[in-house]
């Protein structure tokens, strides 16, 4: 099915099963610990052996020699992969650095020996034992050294790497109030509950990799390649997975060296890659230095804004498009953006959870917040004034498909009791806290991807779901059996869903917010021939029949859905492809985030209060797990605000605070309860589903707001993300602190 | 890396490490508990534990944690394995009654001693109230801190009512529920799709039931 | 984790004797420092003696008014036991700001005062690490160090002590009564019991081989109002940036112990006797000397805001 004008009616739209807060489908199987993950599968792979996986001990250079014989000959083990004996690999095309290094080693823990062992204890202590000697080389790891060496980005991009609309610098000169600073964001790591994990088996020449991983067609392709295999001998199932956040987006170590080590051994082959492994050897959020520029009237009306963004990567590695939002999301008929690439030594940056705007609104939301202050206005009313309704780049012709962006903000301050806020910092006090609030804008962009699925019906007139779409915690179990329902006109409990599986049709995968909107669209889409043919069979004209209650009618007659699937069932598949609806429509999605903090007045030790937002995302497909999913985030965003970092050591060339320890997320303690709005929206540009994506838009100006607050409190703005306690002792002087 | 005087918690240093092992103690092979007290590295050593209510009879290399024990030995896959170093709190069980990090223990250190998972709370046709509230609040996302988060849950109300104090409880001798005392308590929990105020919502629930 | 044997000992005498003649031997307590440090290699003990089953697991009053409690007494149930909340609660506060539940439910007195650093260079093997492997130089000093020492150090190593528990044991003037591989019993002020790091940071405390903590002593009650104040990046499951326990006298006098600045519980009698003079005066007097690198510079001022905050406290109860 080609989406390539706007959705009219269709049976989505009558709302009985989508829409409708359901509890997720998965629930009973991951509340009593029955979902199996990739490294739970005795199940399917008896007996497999244990891989543990040895990280290089430096950054740059080469690994001039291995001794595995002490290793080899230790208790258990069955066998020890290196670049020595592991055949000739490609690399993915996804993949910046090899995922089993050596000779040349391009970063800190970059996987360069699998130890495989009858048992786990036996394979992490034999992989103390390989001897691996290097020869160390000078690498480049600090950003804002390697700042002034920063290229315009190569492909791989999304959207240009520079935009200029008008003249920013000429508007900027004349503006009557000016704002002009530097921000800087830390490499972040994704922290996902579940580590990278695979068990691997062959036979023969096919092999299965049970893996935890977001994107499953892209991962067969990756395998493929990357082992000189072709694609149709490799399998993934990836049904449950821990949490991913765009960390497990892309082919990583423990599947490569699972399918090398089992192919080795002869049997099959489990790697997790230890939690204190994570952020060196996969990849990570890079860090950000962004100067934004905004010239505006007095009365806070842009004339003029400029996002500059400046990120590392390894070489052949990508930018992070800090500056995407800027885009699109205020007016101003003066506009710049740029994005530089330096080269770092570091490990891989890449996509977490909203890649661009995640950041880049950390900037942004600040800066006008600093544009709120200088002019007067209230920074809701700021925002507001700043609304437009088209593409500012391409002017009133791409207009949004729906914009309901001066709505959240409204409706979010109302919810929020914005009007309480005393517009002076540091002028609220209750014992010991300073109190403040804060307000940022919330905008990802709304990515769609072609998605396809497959959907029967059995003799009993249970409608069975089939499509390699993931669910990374997002929902899209519950979401997809209930598109399914609402579409076959059965309750929810008669539809399942099947996941994860590379014999099932290629969906969307999890990643970018698009996996919701694109996924259910797909299954739209396979429903619809699915109709097809049931009407068809029952003698019915298509676009006459109506499904519901497990029948389908036509006027005053109707067959069960069972009855004409006979005893072979009946299946259909389809998948969804998108037109030039983005092209013609700027699809974004939008939302206003609000929080309270209080400062401690002698410590500046920061709680939040209170967190809320009101969201526009077109429709909720399910209002309980989308509001999980935009919670969530905003904690995330939380983190990102006041605590997550990985600290670089700029001799040796690596995230020293690598594990939960030391790289501090949010915990029970730090989050309040939080409110979340989503406002009635059907867009019927994004799909037949009148969807969009709401998975990242959360995290998206959470932790500016949180920034904004504590502004609000104490009178301190900070720009050097996270706004740790240091910090905010180092700014005291002349604040609302003690 | 020998070090004649390094210590840690949990432990006082005996002497200078060296490669092997000497067989000691004796007069320790007489001591109460009937398994065997000693074995050389790498040699398997059996231990029992009750476990959700069924004895298990294992031969473990004695470096095996509780967790993996469960995990890879019992099949036990609930449980979950985060970081492996005591710092999220997904392998959380109940050891006689209280709650631990199964990571951080070892197998052979629970000889006797009865445990109970995630499995042995409910299973998904005869939930337990704890797993049917996170289901009714969407206490979870992903699911894989899900088991641990669950069974401290339970754990946590316990404690609340045997009045064991928190770092958050005013006054120590006047322990209550609050939504804040099991915001604390749950902390060693670490739930990165972050349904921190769902699952606040579903213990919460349990706790007024408990009450009712 | 390398190969090791287990045994569980049947006195405290007889796994003295047997730790202090075994080579490569180790106690094991609750387990939750060292087991994560052997599956790092950090520590490879070839033999474990579990201490657990000895009866070290008990609270008593003793004859002159203190409190003795055993070696084995899990963190959670000294911080809930009746005694402790009433006479030393600044201990029970100490306590439940460390670590987790399920970590409490584990982690043993005696375990908790032998707790190892959180330094990072300590923790990755393949960096420089003077208390890991002697030698070898400190990561730290140039490195990442926020979280490090800022007194006390040396430039071999600034390891901070991460255990909260201690510096209250410290602030309450406990001792750590011991038994030897010989059957000596002996009892060591907490003030002597951690070392500095010197040139040798890995000789953290006096213990001789083999010598097994047994009880440590609280002496009686010191009355007062007890606080404990730990600054941390996230609200809870943290270690220290900066910790402070505090006594107030009823007379205006006031003892003060800090954690997360020192290779050890950090007491400086004259910080004590500065009390009168406000928290600047405390907190000038406990720091005096201080080396802090550029990172962690602000955690002396921050030890004066966290005394500042616990000034204005006592006030505004008073």
């Amino acid at each position: 099915m080609k989406f390539d004008t706007p959705a009219t009616t269709n049976p989505i739209d009558r709302g009985r099963v989508v829409g409708v807060p359901h509890d997720r489908i998965d629930g009973p199987a991951k509340v009593t610990g029955t979902a199996p993950y990739a490294y739970e599968r005795h199940d399917v792979a008896p007996n497999a052996a244990y891989g543990w996986i040895v990280g290089s001990a430096i950054a740059k250079g080469r690994i001039s020699a291995i001794d595995q014989r002490v290793a080899q000959a230790a208790p258990g083990v069955l066998g020890i992969i290196t670049h020595q004996n592991a055949g000739q690999l490609s690399k993915g095309d996804m993949n910046t650095a090899h995922l089993l290094g050596g000779p040349e080693i391009e970063h800190y823990d970059q996987a360069v020996a699998l130890v495989i062992a009858d048992t786990l204890e036996n394979a992490r202590d034999a992989a103390k034992l390989v001897q691996i000697d290097y020869a160390p080389e000078k690498g480049r790891f600090d950003l804002a050294a390697e700042r002034a060496r920063a290229v315009v980005p190569e492909g791989g991009f999304g959207g240009p790497a520079d935009t200029s609309v008008g003249d920013f610098d000429g508007a900027f000169a004349n503006a009557p109030v000016q704002i002009d600073q530097h921000y800087t964001t830390p490499d972040q790591s994704h922290a996902m509950m579940e580590p990278h994990a695979t068990t691997a088996a062959w036979n023969g020449d096919k092999l299965t990799l049970w893996t935890s991983n977001q994107m499953v067609s892209w991962a067969v392709g990756e395998v493929a390649k990357t082992l000189n295999i072709p694609r149709d001998n490799v399998r993934i199932i990836s049904p449950y997975i821990g949490g991913g956040f765009g960390g497990k987006l892309f082919l990583r170590a423990d599947a490569l060296l699972a399918a090398l080590g089992a192919r080795v051994v002869g049997r099959p082959v489990k790697v997790a890659i230890a939690r204190h492994q994570i952020p060196n050897n996969t990849t990570h959020r890079p860090a950000t230095i962004q100067r934004i520029r905004i010239g505006a009237g007095k009365d806070g009306v842009i004339d003029a804004i400029a996002h500059e963004v400046w990120s590392g990567d390894l070489p052949g590695g990508g930018s992070e498009t800090a500056a995407q939002q800027t885009r699109l999301l205020y007016r101003g008929a003066n506009r710049l953006t740029t994005h530089r690439l330096a080269t770092l030594d570091l490990p891989e940056g890449n996509a977490m959870r909203a890649p661009g705007e995640a950041v880049g609104l950390l900037a942004l939301e600040v800066a006008m917040d600093e544009l709120a202050e200088t002019c007067g206005v209230d920074p809701v009313e700021l925002r507001i004034r700043n609304d437009v309704q088209y593409d500012p780049e391409a002017g009133p012709q791409r207009p949004f498909s729906s914009r309901k962006f001066v709505e959240c903000l409204r409706q979010g301050a109302e919810r929020f009791g914005w009007d309480k806020r005393l517009p002076t910092p540091g002028k609220l006090r209750e014992g010991r806290w300073l109190i403040g609030m804060g307000v940022a804008s919330a905008f990802r962009n709304n990515l769609v991807m072609a998605s396809g699925a497959r959907v029967g019906v059995d003799a009993q007139g249970h409608v069975i779901v089939e499509t390699d779409m993931t669910d990374i915690g997002t929902g899209s179990y519950t979401i997809i059996g209930q598109t399914a329902a609402e579409m076959m006109g059965v309750p929810l409990d008669a539809v399942t869903v099947r996941l994860g599986d590379s014999r099932y049709p290629v969906s969307a995968g999890s990643g970018g917010q698009f996996g919701a909107n694109s996924s259910t669209a797909g299954v739209y889409a396979a429903c619809v021939a699915l109709r097809a043919k049931l009407a068809e069979k029952a003698g019915y004209a298509a676009d006459q029949a109506t499904f519901e209650d497990g029948l389908v009618r036509l006027g005053n007659q109707s067959q069960t859905l069972g009855a004409l699937a006979g005893r072979e069932g009946l299946w259909a598949e389809d998948r969804i492809e998108f037109g030039d609806l983005t092209e013609r429509y700027a699809q974004a999605t939008f939302g206003a985030h609000f929080c309270e903090v209080g400062v401690d007045i002698d410590t500046a030790e920061v709680r939040i209060r209170r967190m809320g937002g009101a969201f526009a995302a077109g429709r909720i497909l399910n209002p309980k797990s989308a509001r999980s999913q935009v919670i969530g985030a905003m904690t995330m965003g939380a983190g990102a605000a006041l605590m997550e970092e990985l600290a670089v050591d700029t001799r040796f060339g690596f995230f020293v605070n690598h594990d939960m320890a030391e790289y501090l997320v949010p915990v029970h303690a730090d989050i309040p309860d939080q409110d979340v709005l989503f406002l009635d929206e059907l867009d019927d540009k994004s799909s037949p589903m009148k969807a969009k994506g709401v998975g990242e838009l959360g995290i998206c100006g959470a932790g500016a707001a949180v920034a904004n607050a504590i502004y609000n409190a104490t009178g301190i703005r900070l720009r050097d993300y996270p706004l740790t306690i240091d910090k905010l002792l180092g700014a005291a002087k002349g604040s609302a602190l003690a | 890396m020998t070090s004649d005087h390094l210590t840690r918690r949990g432990l006082l240093q005996g002497s200078a490490a060296v490669a092997t092992a000497l067989p000691v103690l004796g007069e320790a092979q007489a001591a109460p508990a009937s398994r065997p007290q000693y074995n050389k590295g790498g040699r398997m050593t059996a231990v029992e534990l009750t476990v959700n209510g069924r004895e298990a009879h294992l031969q473990l290399d004695p470096r095996t944690t509780l967790l993996d024990a469960l995990r890879e030995h019992l099949h036990l896959t609930g449980t979950k394995k985060g970081c492996d170093h005591g710092q999220c709190g997904a392998c959380t069980v109940l050891v006689e009654g209280r709650r631990i990090n199964s990571c951080l223990t070892l197998a052979v250190m629970h000889e006797g001693e009865s445990v109970t998972t995630i499995e042995g709370l409910g299973a998904p046709d005869k939930l337990h109230p704890m797993q049917r509230a996170f289901i009714a609040h969407d206490g979870y996302q992903c699911g894989y801190c899900t088991p641990g988060q669950i069974c401290s849950a339970v754990a946590v109300l316990e404690e609340i009512e045997a009045g064991v104090p928190s770092h958050v409880t005013r006054d120590l001798d006047k322990v209550a529920f609050s939504d804040a005392e099991v915001r604390e308590r749950m902390s060693g929990n670490i739930c990165r799709c972050a349904a921190y105020p769902n699952i606040i919502a579903a213990i919460r629930d349990v706790a007024g039931e408990e009450k009712a | 984790m390398r190969p090791f044997t287990y045994s569980r000992a049947a006195s405290v005498e007889e796994a003295a004797r047997a730790a202090a003649s075994t080579p490569g031997a180790r106690f094991i307590a609750g387990g939750t420092n060292l087991l994560d440090l052997m599956k790092l290699q950090i520590e490879t003990p070839t033999h474990l003696i579990d201490v657990n089953h000895l009866g070290l697991d008990r609270i008593e009053k003793n004859p002159e008014g203190g409190l003795r409690v055993g070696a084995l007494v899990r963190n959670t149930d000294l911080a809930a036991d009746q005694t402790v909340r009433r006479d030393y609660a600044v201990l029970s506060r100490a306590l439940l700001s460390g670590a987790s539940g399920q970590l409490r439910n584990k982690a043993t007195t005696a375990g908790n005062l032998l707790q190892r650093t959180r330094c990072p260079y300590f923790y990755d093997t393949r960096m420089p690490c003077n208390k890991r492997q002697p030698g070898s130089g400190c990561g730290a000093l140039k490195g990442v160090s926020r979280s490090l020492a800022i007194i006390g150090a040396s430039d071999a190593c600034i390891a901070q002590n991460p255990s909260d528990m201690a510096v209250a044991m410290r602030l309450l003037d406990a001792s750590v009564d011991t038994v030897s591989a010989d059957g000596s019993r002996r009892s060591i002020p907490i003030a002597d019991f951690h070392l500095l790091p010197g040139d040798t940071p890995h000789v953290e405390h006096v213990l001789k081989p083999g010598e097994l903590i047994t009880s440590v002593t609280l002496p009686r009650p010191l009355g007062g109002a007890h606080v404990y104040r730990k600054v941390r990046d996230r609200a809870s499951y943290a270690f220290a940036l900066v910790s402070v326990a505090a006594v107030f006298g009823k007379d205006g006098g006031a003892r003060f112990a800090f954690g997360g600045i020192a290779p050890k519980p950090w007491r400086v009698d004259a910080a004590d006797a500065a009390a009168a003079s406000g928290p600047r005066a405390v907190a000038d007097a406990a720091l005096a000397g201080a080396r802090p690198t550029a990172q962690n510079a602000f955690k002396q001022d921050l030890v004066a805001k966290t005394l500042a905050s616990l000034f204005r406290q006592k006030e505004a109860r008073s």
